[in-house]
């Protein structure tokens, strides 16, 4: 099983698992995974292309619901966005939620996440088995047992009863993602930060901060998506207001109306439309990089990510 | 490096290697003490009761609805309003014009919400823990069916207000028989009629020879796989004594168990067991033949699906009916009181009927529906202005005396679809 | 000064720390305050008291509840539903393996080859999430219809039976889980594949290992703690689900989490659904326990 050992002078390709150099053919294999890989996300989108379509569904019926079988385009419920009424303040007032909670969430979620990981102090395992009985807990129980809380409590239901909870429950994942991130490097970066000057704050700002940041944005990325998604914590403890996920879920019982799949699109492209900023940014910064490196003509090694020079601490 | 070792030693060492420490046992004594002493604490925690029965001096509205009291009520020109959703029509930039055509005539600012979603969870979430503990639950007038649980232990644990009967005009006028002095509420004490429907078969003429005369069909082989039921114990606990030819309203727990050894014998003929998406099934031929909701067919009929019908059988069909009442905590009963005669005028009930389509607590209003708003179809349906083959094919829901007798009608049928 | 150690490195177990030289450190507090202070009182004090509602006995009439220490209702319950506990355990670990297989791919080519477009993929893979479940939901039982645009085509051109059927069956639900939880799959395998030192990639190569061998033996090792932590976050939620077996299941595929429901709102048995909700919660943390002990890991928490 082992490779054959490289003749005298021959240079062996050390990049075993990179993609090949450019120009040269590449194996049919080398394809599987790529092609798997798309497939998959494809396979994510199939309910939302369904949705984005007949959002473009024409009905005549006089009352406001999905037609299941195509009648014909139009773009009438798009203008008519606003035309049922509550549903569009439950629509914002979800985003407002969610957004919320996914700030909240990810600072106090990476905070114990650091803590967590680079000390260990008393009550470190109670806070970690807490952690996994947040997530164990059904939310059924979670839901109820916040609404005799704050009932107990005279609390008025409502956005903060809301936020209250759900940062509750999205602080579990944030901290589990951050520190799955965290845990695997070697902090002596920071004490070598330290070490040339840095005082704590800008050593947090300018070295830890950049190595779990794409752990707090998966974690804020989780929150985001559990909040806005969330229904049963929220039937308890939402009071008065409605969020999206409760007015179309009674909704569903006569049938949904047109306006609500408009609003999935919305959501759906404005998340697409993140990713692909994301994606041209990073591509921006790249070519800076890569234009700066050669400059100083260092060799490429574009195969690897920058992230990844982290990996190893100081090069 | 060596020759790859069989077992890696660190694996080895890991899997055999003693975990449980000394710390390990201080820290599992120490949770669990503390876990004993937080339930000491909890031990004297115990949740107070909720006085019920016939004392009626303990309950909430004890001093409420009253002549005297009504007469010290005002208007504070100001409602809250929650109802189930698509039950008030729509116009045109979000409005409700029947909301604000009562607000221009009494000058009563309606702030309407549609969180009831089904009786049960509207009870856990919105009432019982707000009322019991004396709080507000936000609302003036609230909308429950009589044919769950929540409404009996409203009137019973007296957190309704009782309506004032001399400013029900329009209600003693063009009140329909059907919802005048009903079975769950003995003279309109407390509640006045929303809407009303029926629970009854639907089947889809594509596959399904009409006419269905029993509800018998429900059990035919020859539909297996494509049966839809109702996932409610109080709904199939009445079909299932139906098909035993007893009228729900006077049965008995032995009728109950029989019924429901009916109902298991059904279950392999059964698809599943719906809420309220049954109608999605039955639009895509996924079930050719369901109990339904009139109102849900008469509106698919609309939709398009012509191959909808409904069935009445001999056996009889359920009338439900959606009732508004007050919480005892509303704080402008006056104005809803205004509210809820407003809506028995005929001209108003025009209106909204001919936009939920479900049975009509005022049959005058059908005229109305069908010259001034030229819309036959509902005028003349069955379905919305029952006919007298319809009321009498109607039965009423059983009436749980306690606690325990609603136990035992849950545990006899929740089983089957849980 | 703390030590700290990269994990993966075979180390001797914890020594107790020596008291004398230890000074108290209010840094990890003040850190991990905002969080244990918001989990203590939003959840740790409301779900005790729920909780204890399960030792406890009410009386339906008038919503009394008094402490009577009832642990008969444990027993009482596991043997009314253990039918909906099993199937609960066996719908939520296949959805869990599927999903595992799926994702596993998926992630590590996004760790691997994702290059700068790695923000990008992750969020293709979560966006689908934002919209909501009953919108997801009801765009699958539109397409999985008996004559919907998946099993009408195929019933016309007779490669299946007339009378198959996808919905209100367990297939459905258990394939609605794993598409719903996917993300929760794919996120901690994709944390701990990226994360996952490439010089020891080349230096497996340096030794003359094939891409085979350097999965094998190297990187599918290193993962084991990803892996770990996706089965978690995936299989104790999919455990507790209810929506996929209302929606899209059928007649005998109810789970423990439409039990929970069904007691606490409909038959408002409060002692039961505390007790129901216990049991899984215990379940899940035994199991938790004890796979890690399997896995040999330091201790189960700094895996996760």
């Amino acid at each position: 099983m082992s490779a054959a050992v490289p003749a005298e002078g021959e240079v062996r390709d050390l990049s075993v698992e990179m993609p090949p150099a450019r120009g040269r053919r590449r194996r049919w294999t080398s394809y599987i995974l790529p092609v798997y890989s798309w497939l998959v996300l494809i396979y994510l989108l199939i309910p939302i292309a369904f949705m984005v379509i007949y959002s473009f569904n024409q009905s005549h019926s006089r009352l406001p619901q999905v037609n299941y079988k195509w009648e014909g385009f139009t773009t009438k419920w798009y203008q008519q966005w606003n035309g049922i009424p509550g549903l569009g303040d439950a629509f914002f007032l979800s985003i407002k939620l969610a957004l919320a909670t996914t700030i909240v969430a990810a600072i106090v979620g990476t905070l114990l996440a650091l803590a967590l990981v680079k000390y260990r102090f008393r009550g470190k395992g109670g806070v970690e088995q807490t952690m996994f009985t947040n997530i164990a807990a059904p939310e059924i129980v979670l839901g109820a047992s916040l609404l005799g809380f704050f009932i107990t409590l005279n609390v008025d239901r409502g956005f903060v009863t809301l936020l209250l909870a759900h940062v509750m429950f999205s602080i579990a994942y944030v901290t589990i993602t951050v520190r799955a991130r965290l845990s695997g490097y070697d902090l002596n970066v920071e004490w070598a930060a330290q070490d040339l000057g840095a005082t704590p704050w800008v050593t947090f700002w300018k070295v830890t901060l950049p190595l779990i940041y794409p752990g707090i944005m998966a974690g804020a990325l989780l929150a985001f998506a559990l909040s806005i998604d969330d229904f049963v914590t929220s039937s308890f403890v939402a009071g008065n207001s409605t969020t999206f996920p409760l007015w179309v879920y009674a909704a569903v019982r006569v049938g949904i109306p047109p306006q609500v799949f408009v609003l999935g699109t919305v959501i759906f492209t404005a998340g697409v439309i993140v990713a692909a900023m994301n994606l041209v940014s990073q591509g921006r910064r790249k070519r800076q990089e890569e234009a700066a490196r050669k400059k100083a003509n260092e060799p490429d090694e574009s195969v690897v990510d920058v992230e990844a020079e982290f990996n190893v601490g100081v090069r | 490096m060596t020759d790859e070792p069989v077992i890696d030693p660190s694996l080895l060492r890991g899997l055999t290697q003693s975990r449980f420490t000394r710390r390990d046992l201080f820290r599992y004594a120490g949770a669990a003490g503390g876990a004993l002493g937080i339930s000491a604490i909890l031990a004297a925690c115990g949740t107070k009761g909720i006085a019920t029965g016939s004392a009626a001096s303990g309950k909430p509205n004890a001093n409420m609805g009253t002549a005297a009291w009504w007469a010290q009520q005002s208007e504070h020109k100001v409602l809250d309003f929650d109802n189930w959703p698509y039950y008030m029509d729509i116009g045109p930039n979000n409005s409700h014009p029947s909301l604000d055509e009562f607000t221009k005539k009494t000058g009563i600012k309606v702030n309407y919400t549609e969180n009831i979603q089904d009786n049960p969870s509207y009870w856990t979430q919105h009432i019982l823990p707000q009322l019991r503990a004396g709080q507000s639950q936000g609302h003036d007038i609230i909308v429950l069916t009589n044919n769950d649980y929540p409404l009996g232990y409203m009137l019973n644990f007296g957190w309704a207000i009782p309506l004032d009967h001399s400013a029900m005009p329009n209600f003693d006028k063009y009140a329909s028989k059907l919802v005048t002095n009903p079975s769950w509420d003995p003279g309109n004490t407390y509640t006045m009629a929303w809407q009303s429907g029926y629970t009854l078969i639907a089947y889809n003429t594509k596959y399904v020879k009409g006419p269905i005369n029993s509800v018998d069909v429900l059990w035919d082989p020859q539909y297996k796989g494509k049966i839809g039921m109702f996932g409610n114990a109080s709904e199939l606990g009445c079909v299932g004594l139906l098909a035993l030819g007893k009228d729900p309203a006077t049965s008995t727990p032995d009728d109950w168990t029989a019924a429901a050894a009916k109902l298991q014998e059904q279950k392999p003929l059964v698809r599943s067991y719906y809420d309220q998406d049954y109608i999605k099934a039955l639009k895509a031929e996924d079930t050719w033949i369901s109990m339904a909701w009139s109102g849900d067919i008469f509106q698919a009929g609309l939709q398009g699906y012509d191959t909808l019908q409904v069935a009445i059988p001999q056996e009889g069909v359920m009338f439900w009916t959606d009732n508004m009442l007050m919480p005892y905590t509303a704080s402008n009963p006056k104005d809803a009181m205004v509210y809820m005669d407003y809506v028995y005028d005929p001209k108003v009930q025009a209106v909204i009927e001919d936009y939920n389509n479900y049975v009509c607590p005022v049959p005058s209003s059908k005229g109305i529906i069908a010259t001034d708003l030229h819309d036959p179809a509902v005028a003349n349906s069955p379905l919305v202005f029952p006919n007298s083959q319809m009321i009498a094919a109607s039965k009423n829901y059983y009436q749980w005396k306690d606690a325990q007798d609603l136990k035992t009608w849950n545990d006899t049928f929740i089983p089957i679809f849980q | 000064m703390e030590r700290h150690v990269h994990p993966d490195l075979p180390v001797e177990p914890d020594e107790p720390p020596r008291r004398s030289r230890r000074r108290f450190q209010p840094a990890p507090y003040l850190l991990g305050a905002p969080a244990i202070l918001w989990l203590a009182i939003l959840f740790i004090v409301p779900l005790f008291t729920m909780l204890s509602l399960s030792l406890q006995t009410c009386d339906p009439n008038t919503y009394a509840c008094t402490m009577t220490w009832n642990f008969g209702e444990f027993g009482n319950v596991i043997s009314r539903y253990s039918d909906q506990l099993i199937r609960s355990i066996v719908y939520a670990g296949a959805a869990t393996v599927i999903d595992l297989v799926i994702a596993f791919p998926l992630a590590y080519w996004i760790a691997f080859y994702g290059g700068r477009r790695k923000n990008f993929y992750l969020l293709m893979l979560l966006v689908p999430f934002f919209v909501s479940f009953v919108i997801r939901t009801t765009a699958w039982q539109f397409l999985l219809a008996d004559q919907g645009p998946i099993l009408g085509p195929l019933k016309s051109l007779h490669l299946l039976p007339q009378n198959y059927h996808v919905l209100a069956t367990w297939i459905a639900v258990v394939a609605g889980m794993a598409y719903n939880y996917l993300p929760f799959t794919a996120l901690p395998l994709y944390v701990a594949l990226e994360r996952i030192d490439r010089r020891v990639i080349e230096a497996a190569g340096d030794l003359y290992s094939n891409r085979t061998s350097v999965f094998m033996r190297v990187i599918f090792p290193l993962a084991i703690p990803g892996i770990f932590a996706a089965f978690l976050l995936t299989f104790v939620p999919a455990a507790g689900d209810f929506v996929n077996a209302s929606i899209l299941g059928g007649t005998n595929n109810t789970m423990i989490g439409n039990v929970i429901q069904q007691a606490f709102l409909v038959q408002n048995d409060y002692p039961a659904a505390s007790a129901l909700s216990a049991i899984l919660m215990a379940a899940m943390l035994i199991g938790i326990f004890a796979y890690s002990k399997i896995l040999g890991a330091r201790t189960i928490e700094e895996y996760v």
